[in-house]
């Protein structure tokens, strides 16, 4: 009986050693975990951008924590992701970055899809002092308010579409035709981004001389331009400009072709994520896309090799090809990792100041900070599609393909198809 | 006034403006056919009118991409929204039938959000779009260009607005419809089963959306969130052309449709939806102001 009793009382000690131990390691993985804080559109009306985001935050943190972590002094941390839905409203984010910071006592913040939901947050962690990295909000207006803590790796919007202005003016002068003599149509979602983008247009084309004849702004809930496209018809610009997420990149392709609508130059945005070329076939040929990234662009870094290795990591994990939304999103998580390592420190203050000095190649691309946050070393990218596919056509020191200029008009294309 | 210059040059241009207009019209029409139903049979505005629209689309989407013709996935969506009308019915709208339109309001309110939020859940944010593939008429040395899906959406809104019609006349049912929107208790006295009437006629309005967003998916683009612009446009021209005036709703379908075409060309795209709803501010004001004319005179 005695010797039962002991056997149960050291089986009972054994029992609370195990939990202490537990508990002690419990506190250990804890303490070597850096966790990131973000707000993602995962419902609503950016759930399909946002699902891209969060991907491209979790590939990294995968990968980085696959090589080992990050080294911050002489301490190896694994990063992690805390997450919450902003369900695509600015309000709902502000309020969970504070939830965030606050509450969840997260000290690195990742930035939302979208430049509104940016703008949103950008105040809050400014308040608390926490570093923001972002790779999605890219209204030039967010690096005009003097915000100390704020970085994007990204191009800001007005540059998305200055490199088809240009494009089109090196074109008509190789057919001939004086930049001055030509004409421009915009038609545009009327939101910060679209706005921004819009804005850059004019710009480059006043700088060449051009005209803009049309200048539209679509109501975001619209999901008909046919009166946009008849003034088009009516005035026959050499180029049309639209801007509006997925949805506009998608019914500009859609109500050109319907409506047989001629324009030598068709430039969108979005047009990899909204997948034109995939979806929609020969009506989306010769649509001229701008991209962040790209997979066939020769960048590479450490952690992912080249921009086609992580094109198809990305693919193998997530089962679609990567957009350059995932892409963007995926670096700034790695300008945390360079940062981080470089400050040596977990403290908020002294990562911020490692980031603003950031001088890194990733597989995205150059990052370089300016004085407002804004990444100054990388470049956007045209597309054109071409046979189905999305070729690089701008700057050309990448450019795969040459530029078919002007786009063949719908009856010759269908006669060809004949042939 | 440069865009006004256009099209004192160019006239050709009205007609496509006025093609486009009518064609997209009869599509408002056809919601509105189906809210009016609605509202004057059971006493309630639906918003989520819309939300029947958008899912309509998305039955093709995904029939389309089955393997089945889009043309004749149109009545397989108008299937599919009917079952879920009268399953929403028997869920929610039942209960809110004898209540104060407030109530009505809200609850479909409610219903709206949640099928939006479900759709998003279920089908993603994408925009999503159905080529039927029948090509394109040009006129006029291809200054006019009219999708032939266009045509085929304004024959079908129109035929399916007759059948409307012709059923609500001849059938059984719909005079089990009309006699419960003149007065729900008689019609009770006498023997129709209002409920069902009630069911089957909120089922109806569903498939009548559903077919409309089948059309609306081959010939624009769907997404789960432009539902609110159906809801709106055919709320206002049932609130403009009166209950129970189909050929009037038609005609206000159409001519909404038309206005928007001109507002956003003129004015540019930004103005076209304010456009029409300042005009609906113009309407009801200058409505008002002529039947107080009229009390005057009575007095």
């Amino acid at each position: 009986m005695h010797v039962q009793r002991n056997a149960s009382r050291s089986l009972m000690v054994a029992g609370l050693c195990a939990a202490a131990a537990m508990a002690a390691s419990a506190v250990q993985a804890q303490e070597d975990t850096i966790t990131l804080g973000a707000a993602v559109s995962i419902t609503g009306k950016y759930s399909t951008n946002g699902k891209n985001t969060l991907d491209g935050y979790q590939m990294a943190v995968k990968r980085i924590n696959e090589m080992g972590g990050v080294k911050v002094g002489t301490t190896t941390y694994k990063l992690a992701i805390k997450y919450y839905d902003d369900e695509s409203t600015s309000a709902r984010g502000a309020q969970l970055m504070e939830r965030l910071i606050a509450q969840d006592h997260v000290a690195f913040v990742l930035g939302p899809y979208s430049s509104g939901l940016t703008k949103a947050i950008a105040p809050v962690t400014e308040k608390y002092r926490i570093p923001m990295v972002e790779g999605n909000g890219a209204d030039r207006d967010l690096f005009t308010q003097g915000y100390h803590y704020l970085f994007a790796v990204l191009n800001t919007s007005d540059y998305y579409l200055r490199e088809a202005v240009n494009l089109l003016a090196e074109q008509a002068e190789r057919i001939g035709k004086k930049p001055s003599d030509l004409r421009i149509a915009i038609a545009i979602e009327n939101d910060n981004f679209s706005l921004d983008v819009r804005n850059g247009v004019m710009e480059d084309a006043a700088k060449h001389g051009m005209k803009v004849v049309i200048d539209d702004k679509l109501p975001p809930e619209l999901n008909d331009m046919s009166s946009t496209l008849t003034k088009v018809k009516a005035l026959r610009p050499d180029m049309l400009v639209v801007s509006g997420h997925d949805k506009g990149a998608t019914l500009a392709v859609r109500q050109t072709s319907d409506q047989k609508v001629h324009v030598p130059m068709l430039a969108l945005t979005h047009c990899d994520s909204a997948q034109v070329a995939e979806k929609l076939g020969a009506a989306a040929e010769y649509a001229v896309c701008a991209s962040q990234w790209d997979r066939s662009l020769n960048y590479s870094d450490r952690w992912f090799g080249s921009a086609n290795d992580y094109a198809q990591r990305f693919e193998k994990e997530f089962g679609y090809a990567a957009p350059y939304q995932s892409a963007e999103s995926t670096a700034s998580v790695l300008v945390y990792a360079d940062a981080l390592a470089r400050a040596g420190s977990v403290d908020p203050q002294k990562v911020r100041d490692a980031i603003a000095k950031t001088d890194l190649m990733t597989f995205y691309g150059p990052v370089k900070f300016d004085d407002t946050g804004k990444n100054i070393a990388k470049s956007m990218v045209l597309y054109q599609v071409q046979g189905g596919a999305y070729k690089v056509v701008a700057p050309s020191r990448w450019a795969q393909s040459r530029l078919v200029f002007p786009a063949p008009r719908w009856e010759e294309r269908e006669s060809a198809k004949r042939n | 006034m440069d865009n006004l210059a256009i099209l004192a040059q160019a006239p050709v241009f009205n007609l496509q403006l006025l093609v486009d207009g009518v064609l997209i019209g009869a599509l408002f029409a056809l919601a509105a056919f189906g809210m009016a139903l609605v509202w004057g049979v059971l006493r309630i505005i639906n918003i989520a009118q819309g939300e029947f629209v958008m899912l309509g689309g998305y039955v093709v989407v995904y029939a389309a991409a089955a393997g089945v013709p889009p043309l004749a996935a149109v009545p397989l969506a108008a299937l599919a929204l009917y079952v879920l009308g009268w399953l929403l019915y028997r869920a929610v709208i039942w209960r809110v039938v004898d209540q104060d339109l407030f109530v009505s309001v809200l609850a479909t309110f409610g219903l709206s959000i949640l099928l939006q939020q479900l759709a998003n859940q279920l089908f993603g944010a994408n925009v999503r779009s159905v080529d039927p593939g029948l090509g394109t008429l040009l006129l006029v040395e291809g200054s006019i260009s009219v999708p032939y899906v266009k045509l085929v959406a304004f024959a079908a809104s129109l035929a399916l607005g007759v059948a409307l019609v012709l059923f609500l006349k001849r059938s059984r049912l719909g005079q089990a419809i009309r006699a419960t929107s003149q007065n729900a208790r008689a019609a009770r006295i006498v023997g129709v089963d209002t409920d069902r009437v009630f069911a089957s006629t909120f089922a109806l309005n569903a498939a009548i959306c559903g077919a409309a967003g089948a059309l609306v998916s081959m010939t624009w683009v769907i997404h789960p969130y432009f539902g609110l612009a159906y809801t709106v446009r055919a709320f206002m021209i049932v609130v403009v052309s009166g209950l129970g005036n189909l050929a009037g709703i038609v005609a206000w379908g159409a001519g909404l449709g038309v206005a928007e075409q001109y507002a956003g060309f003129l004015l540019g795209a930004q103005f076209q939806t304010a456009f029409v709803f300042g005009l609906l501010v113009v309407i009801l004001v200058a409505r008002q102001l002529a039947l107080h004319r009229r009390r005057m005179v009575l007095r």
